[in-house]
């Protein structure tokens, strides 16, 4: 796996966390009815930190909830690795409300397709908006995002790897190309 | 992380990371049974029969919920009303079931051993639900889940059986359970209930229950199997009350932070007093939640495996 470059900076990461929290407060009118939920593992950090910025901007803290969506995938069948599953955390109701989806990379979209399963199954919100820091494109389902915090055009032998110091050593987005051996 | 067997025969040998890994995952379908829509298609198009030789209530609707909460097609075959009683043979019964194509059998027979002669006669993956007095795998998971959710870990615990250890699968399935996770255990009962060589087991023997309460955390309760002949064992139900039942007085006295574990049915004034099996030392409900929970678990873990 070489780095073939860095997209997003720390002090980028920020403002783009910025921005995208604004565009959400915008969209909605406000920060009453939302909720946010975070995708297991960098979404629920992400979330986090727009949580805080939603705070700073509006003085209200929006519910923040984390979802697992493996109990949901489509591959079971034909994976090879058994997927690990960790726990659903959602301790409000998501019914009547405006959820925030949130997740650090948006690729084929399947992903998106299992969490809107689960959350059907939590309850019926009134919307679900979709937020992403990175589309990096590829779609193999008819999805896109409602906030995009950066659109970076990929090969299919590329990835994108998003950083956050909750887990890893820093924070930022790495372009990187994945070797076929 | 996936389990090192295709199959959940008993929990001998199964390694420490094997239950570790299903305990943890339980942990994840424990939310899902709190959900307004409690069932997540993740086994969707998998087909699981129940294969019954023994009555059963608890296990068996535990199993069947299990299933039907993982969004798999389950068929359910009991002996009674079914061509066993005809006298097909149990070979004969499995070959013709496999041939419709289902991809696990939950088991439960009143002969040891059957679930292992299961995974030599038929390719689907094998689910212990009892074998004789032999193991009762996932009745020790939810036993062992269900002490850890309460004290919040199983190393170092002293838990003690107690009742007709000799009768008893889950007696076996906790043993193995719960030495492999660390817990020291023991037993207690009449001498006629205990069989010879539990120290070989590494298990202590008690003979006196205000002992064995005092020196445990945990007790885990069994039912006296009066189906089974338990009644030739001792001399009547109310004297091994007497000398064995778990009351409200004996726990004031002995050790009033110990934890009351039954697997069911209970015998109210037999094994356990009506006080203490509504009171507030014991979990009995909660074994039972999360027994469809730890059979959720098992189920995904072995449903989704895939095979090298």
């Amino acid at each position: 796996m070489d780095i073939k470059a860095k997209i997003i900076d720390s002090l980028g990461l920020d403002r783009t966390i910025t921005r995208l929290a604004h565009e959400i407060i915008e969209h909605n009118k406000g920060s009453e009815n939302i909720v946010l939920l975070g995708m297991r593992t960098r979404g629920e950090f992400l979330a986090k930190r727009i949580q805080s910025k939603i705070n700073l901007i509006e003085g209200t803290k929006p519910n923040l909830g984390t979802l697992d969506t493996t109990l949901y995938r489509d591959d079971f069948r034909i994976r090879l690795k058994q997927p690990e599953v960790s726990v659903t955390d959602i301790s409000f109701d998501l019914s009547g409300k405006d959820v925030i989806l949130i997740d650090d990379v948006l690729y084929t979209g399947r992903t998106v397709r299992a969490a809107l399963d689960a959350i059907m199954d939590l309850g019926r919100p009134n919307t679900i908006q979709f937020c992403v820091l990175v589309d990096r494109g590829h779609r193999e389902m008819p999805i896109t995002a409602d906030y995009i915090g950066k659109n970076i055009p990929t090969s299919i032998n590329e990835e994108v790897k998003v950083k956050m110091t909750e887990i890893d050593d820093e924070d930022s987005v790495y372009l990187v190309e994945i070797k076929n051996s | 992380m996936s389990l090192s067997s295709n199959h959940l025969l008993g929990l001998k040998d199964v390694p420490k990371e094997d239950i570790q890994l299903i305990l943890d995952t339980a942990i994840t379908f424990r939310e899902v049974l709190e959900r307004p829509i409690k069932k997540v298609p993740t086994l969707q198009g998998k087909t699981i029969v129940n294969l019954f030789y023994e009555n059963s209530t608890r296990t068996r609707l535990s199993f069947e919920l299990a299933q039907k909460r993982l969004s798999a097609d389950t068929i359910n075959f009991s002996k009674s009303g079914s061509s066993a009683a005809k006298g097909e043979s149990f070979k004969d019964t499995v070959k013709n079931i496999e041939a419709m194509k289902v991809d696990m059998i939950v088991c439960r027979h009143e002969s040891a051993g059957i679930p292992k002669y299961l995974t030599q006669i038929s390719n689907a993956k094998i689910i212990n639900a009892g074998d004789g007095r032999h193991e009762h795998p996932t009745q020790g998971l939810l036993d062992m889940y269900s002490i850890r959710e309460k004290v919040g870990k199983l190393e170092g615990l002293n838990v003690c059986i107690v009742g007709d250890i000799s009768h008893s699968r889950v007696a076996l399935s906790n043993i193995y359970g719960l030495q492999t996770m660390g817990a020291n255990v023991s037993v207690c009962g009449p001498s006629t209930m205990i069989p010879w060589g539990m120290e070989d087991f590494g298990v202590k023997v008690y003979n006196n229950i205000d002992k064995a309460m005092a020196e445990s955390d945990v007790l885990n309760v069994l039912r006296i199997q009066l189906e089974r002949d338990a009644g030739v064992l001792i001399p009547s139900v109310r004297e091994y009350h007497n000398y064995f039942g778990i009351t409200q007085e004996r726990i004031e006295k002995n050790n009033p932070n110990v934890l009351i574990l039954h697997p069911g049915p209970i015998n109210r004034g037999v094994e356990i007093s009506s006080e203490v099996a509504d009171g507030s030392s014991q979990v009995i409900l909660n074994q039972v939640t999360n027994g469809v929970a730890i059979r959720m678990a098992v189920l995904y873990l072995l449903g989704t495996k895939s095979e090298e």
